[in-house]
This record gives C-alpha cells, structure tokens and sequence, in this order.
C-alpha cells in the first residue's frame, strides 16, 4: 500500500529524510577526514552529531503524538513502528561517524597507512547501502530493499580482509599495533553501518509489504503481526 | 498475503443464473472465502449465499457471499449506508417488518437451514437470533420484568427458574453486582450504559445462539461503552456476536472477524489483525485509517 498524504506523516518523513542526509553527511565528512587527514573536518562531525541526535527525539514526539490523535492503522501504524526503527538506525548512523571521525583525527597524527584507501572504498559501499535504503523507503522499492540485504555481505567480507591485513601489520611491527588497532575499528564501525542500512531496507519491505525479513532468508518473510 | 477477499466481482450478474448454477457459484464462493480468511478451523453458524437484498428498487446488498464462525465476535464496518446493518438484519429477518424489503436471489443459512424458507417461522428465528440496538430500549418495567419477559411470553411460569435466569443472565451482562438488590426498581432508572448492559441481559435470558448488536455502544459514554467491550468478549464463549460498528478501535479491539462494506458490496473480509494490520484492498486501507467515510 503506498503511503497515506498527511501533514504530519509528511513532517515524520521529512524529518527522517533530514536525519539520513545528515548522518549521510557527518560519515562522509569522516571518511574524507581519514582520507585527506583533515582533522578540522573532525571537529565539524562531532559539533553537528547533536542535529540527528535532536531530530531522533522530535521524530519520537512526532509519533507519539500522531498515536496518541490518531490511532493509527495498518500502514498509518506500521509506519509509526518504523519511523522509530529507522530513526534509531539514522542516529547509530552519526554515532559511527563521529567515532570514525575521533579515530580518523588520531591516525591523521601518525604516518600515513596504505590500507586507507581500502576503507574508503568499504565506506563508499556502506554509503551506497544507506542512501539506496533512503530511495527504497522514498519510491518505495520493494526489490532494491532486498538488494541491500544482499550486498551487507560483500560489507562484511572487506571488514575481514582489512582485519586480516592489519593483523600481519601488528605481526611484522609491533609498534603499528595502535594505529592498526584504530584501523580495525574504523572498519567495524563501517561494518556497524552497512548493518543500520540493512536494518532500515528490512523496515522499508515491512513498511510497504507488511512482512518480516529480518533475520531471515528474503524468500521466507513472515507476518510481523500475524494476522490469523 | 495468500487470501483474496470474497469480492462479488466474480458473477457478473447472478440474476441470470439458474439455481443450480447459482448454488454451486455460492458453494465456490463461501469454500473460497472459508479458506481466504482464516475461517476453516471454524464452524460456520451464518452462511450468505450470493445474497442480493432491496428496498423497493434500491439495491442495498450485492452478491453477499460469506461465512460467520460460531462463537467469534464478527464487526461490520463501513460508511454509512454501506449495507452493513441491512445485512446484519437481515440475520434475524427483522427487515421482514421494512415495507418493501425483500430478498431478491441468493440465501442466507443458519447451520444449513435457509431462514428466508418458508417453513421458518421468524418469531422462531428472532429466538436464536437475538439482537441489541444502537439506542438501549428496556421496557417500561422493573429490571427483573425486563429480563423474564421473553420467558414468560415463552410460557415459562415456574418463579424459580424465572429468579435463575434472572440472577443468571445479570450475571452474564455483568450487570448482576450492580443491581442485584433493586430488583424490582424501574430499569429507567439505571444509567445509559446499564441499561443496554440490562437489554444485553435480556437478550441472553431466552439463550439465544447468536447475539446481533447494532452500533451498541454508540449511545454511551467510554466507560460504559468499555464495559459492554468488556462484556462482548465474555459473551463471545457462549453465543456468536455479529457487531456493526462505526468505531473503528471497538471494531478492532472486540472481534475476532472483521467485514470491510462498501456501497453495498463485501470488500474484504478476514481475521481483525489482519484488517487492521495488513488489509489488502486499498478500499479497506483508506477506511480504516479515516481517509474517507
């Protein structure tokens, strides 16, 4: 069913689209913070994490609100649920940035690593993952939700990789051991987003198709409320 | 979703079909609409059978093809005018008393049994149909006579069993604590929502099989109209409750069952926490969350 036309549900929505362009932003300033090792750039993504962070609790408000008025039903109701999911993601979202962005500042202090190049490209794919789970939830693409299912996978396997290669960097000079260290957690955090822009495909397929696929093969949905 | 509502879409026009024809469309149709809604592990007490109701020329219900499980609470919803309470009166003929109301093809059957047959005796049918309405209607009588005149009209005299079922239908409108020592009061004096809890009483008093409610709680206040909700669900262990409503959380807080109408037609029909979490007609979508109606 596609989304009803209400001026509040438009605000929820904005609001929403407003949360992922600034958390999509704040991570790409940190990505760039690493790669150009531009620590200024580190400054602005913690100044500004308070914007999603404020807009995660009116979001809230918004949907209790609108609840509390108008008893929502079907996908009025389902839509309350994810609102507050996706928010949720969204703010994670600015916390990984700005914890890539306090990492990026440290390692911006050190020499210069090869492997940066790896986590930017790693970054551009959780990027990518994030902004298509914004296009599913706006155009309400049933198929690219489960696309980005499917693609938090290769996420994943750069995550091993890049710990893989650090860990032989930490064996052959123990004095990288920190910096590898942060190296490791940049990409865990990147993996920690490619898995928030998972999280949100799987409530944009709830939104618009009323069946669950988290935490199961995207063939297989069941009902998040059966209905019988 | 699996189940496709019992729309009437498929018999394009069912006048023209002969009755053998017409029985077999029906027996498709209701076999179809048992397996689509989450009815098959129910018994059927109401069968509508490609029903076609009019006033006068008005055509109020179009090719009504469903089932009504026994011992669930069914809501009807829809706008005004939509044929829901049409239908629901039609279940103890209680349109029979409508001029110009009349049943022009199609059925509806109690456990098989057609009550537009001619051997049905409505009188007899109101017995096990029972019905509640919109605005609370005791008689101008004391609250026992209330609740002892369908079994005195019945022929039953023993006082006894008169004080019995009194004590337990009040009982069953959980109605009994609050009025047990004012028997003999004047039921005008109770308040609105004890007074359709006190018709709800006299309803269940000649046990009937099904109890129809027409809008029973749109005359009350939300205490009393929680009470009679509280009520339904006790009820529903013992009788089957067909409820018309245009509250939409009653609806979805009460039945078990819900019956989306529009302009007559069934649109959709299927378990409530389906309706109301994932309905599959846009019609039904559009309703339920205000957008029209």
């Amino acid at each position: 069913m596609p989304l009803s036309s209400d001026p509040d549900l438009d605000n929820i929505r904005e609001n929403l689209l407003m949360m992922s362009s600034l958390a999509d932003r704040n991570l790409g300033l940190a990505v760039r913070a690493l790669t150009e090792r531009d620590s200024a750039l580190c400054d602005m993504v913690e100044s500004e994490d308070s914007q999603i962070d404020a807009l995660e609790v009116a979001i809230d408000e918004q949907v209790i609100t609108y609840m509390a008025l108008n008893s929502p039903v079907a996908t009025d109701c389902r839509f309350m649920l994810v609102a507050c999911k996706v928010s949720g993601n969204f703010e994670r979202v600015g916390d990984e940035a700005v914890s890539i962005a306090r990492r990026a500042r440290q390692l911006n202090a050190e020499p210069a690593m090869a492997v940066i190049d790896t986590l930017a490209e790693m970054a551009e794919l959780a990027l990518e993952m994030l902004r298509d789970s914004v296009r599913a939830f706006i155009e309400g693409d049933i198929e690219l939700t489960r696309a980005i299912k499917k693609r938090d996978k290769e996420v994943d396997r750069m995550e091993k990789r890049v710990a893989d290669n650090m860990r032989e960097v930490m064996e052959a000079d123990p004095s990288k051991v920190a910096s590898a260290l942060k190296v490791v957690m940049i990409t865990r955090s990147l993996e920690r987003v490619a898995d928030h822009a998972k999280n949100v495909a799987e409530e944009i397929f709830y939104l618009f198709e009323a069946r669950d696929i988290r935490h199961v093969g995207a063939g297989t949905n069941q009902p998040r409320s059966p209905g019988s | 979703m699996n189940d496709s509502p019992p729309t009437t879409e498929q018999d394009p026009n069912p006048q023209e079909m002969d009755n053998a024809q017409n029985g077999e469309a029906a027996r498709a149709n209701a076999s179809q609409d048992a397996a689509s809604n989450g009815l098959t592990d129910t018994t059927t007490i109401f069968e509508c059978k490609n029903l076609e109701f009019f006033y006068g020329d008005f055509h109020a219900l179009h090719d009504v093809c469903m089932r009504i499980p026994e011992k669930r609470a069914t809501a009807f919803i829809g706008p005004s005018g939509c044929g829901k309470s049409t239908l629901l009166r039609c279940f103890n003929r209680m349109n029979d008393l409508v001029p110009s109301a009349h049943v022009r093809s199609g059925n509806i059957e109690i456990h098989g049994t057609d009550i537009y047959d001619e051997q049905v005796d409505p009188t007899e049918l109101r017995k096990r149909v029972g019905m509640v309405f919109q605005r609370y209607n005791p008689f101008p009588k004391s609250i026992y006579e209330n609740i002892v005149y369908g079994l005195r009209i019945q022929g039953v005299r023993d006082k006894s069993r008169l004080d019995e079922a009194v004590e337990t239908s009040l009982k069953g409108a959980a109605l009994w604590d609050e009025v047990k020592d004012r028997l003999k009061d004047n039921a005008f004096g109770l308040s609105g929502g004890q007074q359709q809890r006190l018709c709800i009483a006299r309803t269940i008093a000649i046990k009937p099989e099904v109890i129809l409610m027409d809008e029973p709680c749109a005359a009350l206040d939300p205490i009393a109209t929680a009470k009679v909700e509280e009520l339904i669900h006790s009820l529903k262990e013992q009788f089957t409750i067909v409820i018309v409503t245009h509250n939409m959380q009653q609806a979805a807080r009460c039945s078990d069952f819900t019956a989306f109408f529009y302009l007559g037609k069934l649109i959709e029909h299927g378990p409530t926490k389906r309706i109301f979490t994932a309905p599959e007609k846009q019609q039904t979508e559009d309703y339920i969350s205000g957008r029209f109606g």
